[in-house]
């Protein structure tokens, strides 16, 4: 019945044709406005004030490119130090997380017993809420109080500076981008999961060792995993915000004066609407380069199964 | 993998066993390695929460010790109603602010998300291909260049400090991704089905409402759990559209009494801790949604 059916829905111009289609519109009405309201007109808003000098309660004034020149040209502004720390942060944490995230799926993914609870507790700190992490972490590396420091001490180890030294805020930063991997990680064991036994079983007849198989089995297979995580990564990694908004306020001598703290704080501090928004687009921009960058690239390293 | 059927031909030859042995020997060596190594980084993992709790019981003078201790000498729980209720502090009432801002994003979310998808995996219609790529795109604008003209939007139609900027958006298609993975749980469900409700007379909302949504439960709590920890745990929105003490969400709230009474370290931990509470029940009980729903999304095609 229904495959007598189905030709006759797609007749063009039939009754059918025009019901699906405005029944489709009205599914993805949401959406569409969503993306009208939100998004789009926001753009175009946005990519008009980013040529204006606008500060909310008076009217924004024509500038052309000055903005953008200014972005680049102004040192006081801090924008390419800022951009330059973001990237920095980004080029550090997103691949030690994801080699660290790699590194615990493959050991949850060994048949053993009790997996489950490891991965769980790998996982955890993933659903505590940012602020409170954030909190938590503030508190193990205070430099006179802290956890941290003295388990150092009674190992007989100098006291860290952490968060209070320029030199040393912005790696303890990336080195708690560690903490979590959890998203990641599980998104890796579906991954492993997801590649067929009978790979390992014909390269092990073929004497493989395990450092083979993993280098041309599973990293391979797990490439797309890989591609999907670094896009993911970098472009969150473009959104820090709160660890240095509450933790350092950017600090100390704007070692960690992270884009979008920059960002915020041009935009709701100083009330340079139009300077921040160009400032958006900059990152826009960066964030479309690298995207396709990374897209050009995967024909090359990106295994993809050629679908049957 | 390697733990594998070596029972089967064990007694066959001398040769063959002592291989076998070795090979056990092998494999035990190997799973006190990986257990060891999975402890190690799992205490590293767990240790600052446990910190949190440690901290949060102690009195005044004995969380500020140096070097600290690691069981308090005198655990004092009533630190969770002293924060709790900290004069000055409103946490009961941003406890509800952020329930009620989660709860209305994930019915909003839940509700167009789901009927997007279902638009663009079961119905065919011109038009379709561009808006679901444009919704797909969507992923990589960063919320700061839309953040300006929407803040002055909301300034303008008197938004500001109310939780409509913070609701509203996600009544209106949920988001790309959500959308995204819906749609992949929608085309895998038969079209057997749908033609049997059409053949009954039922439309499309019914069949959206009577069919998809109930064989969609897995998908549609994993969008409902995610976007409620999001929206929970969220510091940027709110920090820029709640300006009143009154409307703060618990995000704001603890980094207010951060600001003014940070000192009180043990309050602090004492208020991460409570505002953490309903996350690590809501991943307790839906465990299984956040490590295999991750599997839904299909990234590996």
């Amino acid at each position: 019945m229904a495959t007598q059916l189905t030709p006759l829905r797609r007749t063009r111009h039939s009754k059918l044709y025009w019901r699906d289609t405005i029944e489709g519109y009205a599914f993805i009405m949401p959406v569409i406005l969503g993306l009208i309201l939100f998004v789009f007109g926001p753009m175009i808003a946005s990519l008009y004030i980013s040529f204006t000098e606008y500060s909310i309660l008076q009217a924004p004034v024509w500038v052309g490119f000055r903005n953008y020149v200014d972005m680049f040209t102004r040192a006081p502004l801090r924008v390419m130090h800022s951009l330059w720390v973001t990237i920095i942060y980004a080029a550090a944490s997103v691949p030690l997380v994801l080699v660290a995230a790699l590194g615990a799926a493959l050991l949850l993914n060994q048949k053993l017993r009790g997996m489950r609870y490891f991965r769980t507790m790998l996982y955890i700190p993933t659903v505590v809420p940012l602020v409170a992490t954030i909190f938590v972490w503030g508190w193990l590396l205070n430099p006179s109080y802290g956890l941290v420091n003295a388990a150092l001490k009674l190992l007989g180890l100098p006291p860290g500076t952490w968060l209070s030294e320029p030199n040393t805020a912005l790696p303890t930063l990336i080195l708690l981008s560690v903490w979590g991997i959890g998203g990641s990680m599980v998104i890796f064991l579906a991954g492993l999961q997801g590649i067929p036994e009978s790979l390992y079983e014909a390269a092990k007849i073929d004497g493989a060792n395990e450092w083979h198989m993993f280098w041309h089995i599973t990293l391979p297979q797990l490439s797309p995993t890989i591609f999907f995580l670094l896009i993911t990564g970098i472009i969150s990694a473009f959104q820090y915000f709160a660890p240095a908004f509450i933790l350092t306020r950017g600090g100390p001598l704007f070692a960690t004066y992270f884009y979008n703290l920059n960002l915020y704080e041009k935009a709701f501090r100083w009330q340079f609407m139009g300077l921040a928004s160009a400032m958006a687009w900059l990152l826009f921009v960066i964030i479309i380069a690298l995207t396709y960058i990374l897209f050009r690239s995967s024909n090359a390293w990106v295994f993809y199964e050629v679908k049957r | 993998m390697t733990t594998m059927r070596e029972t089967a031909p064990a007694a066959a030859h001398a040769n063959t066993a002592r291989y076998t042995h070795r090979r056990q020997l092998r494999n035990r060596l190997r799973a006190v390695l990986v257990y060891a190594t999975l402890s190690a980084i799992a205490f590293v993992f767990l240790l600052p929460l446990a910190w949190m709790v440690l901290t949060a019981i102690k009195t005044p003078q004995e969380a500020l010790r140096f070097p600290p201790t690691i069981i308090p000498n005198a655990i004092q729980l009533d630190n969770f109603a002293k924060a709790w209720n900290y004069p000055g502090m409103q946490f009961p009432r941003w406890t509800l602010n952020t329930l009620w801002i989660s709860l209305t994003v994930v019915t909003g979310v839940v509700l167009t998300s789901s009927l997007c998808a279902f638009g663009f995996a079961r119905i065919r219609f011109p038009g379709r291909s561009f808006w679901f790529a444009a919704t797909l795109a969507s992923v990589m604008l960063p919320p700061q260049v839309t953040l300006i003209p929407l803040y002055i939007l909301f300034y303008r139609i008197g938004w500001l400090n109310t939780f409509n900027p913070l609701i509203i958006p996600a009544w209106f298609g949920g988001g790309a991704l959500n959308i995204f993975l819906l749609r992949q749980f929608f085309l895998n469900i038969p079209a057997e089905l749908e033609d049997a409700a059409y053949m009954d007379g039922a439309n499309r909302l019914q069949i959206w409402g009577r069919i998809f949504l109930p064989l969609s439960m897995p998908a549609l709590l994993t969008v409902a759990i995610f976007t409620f920890q999001a929206t929970w745990n969220d510091f940027y929105a709110p920090l820029i559209y709640l300006t009143g003490r009154e409307n703060y969400t618990l995000a704001l709230g603890i980094n207010l009494f951060n600001s003014q009474f940070g000192s009180e370290i043990q309050y602090m931990m004492a208020i991460s801790f409570l505002m953490t509470i309903p996350m690590i029940i809501v991943f307790f009980l839906a465990q299984r949604y956040f490590v295999s729903g991750i599997t839904l999304t299909g990234i590996n095609r």
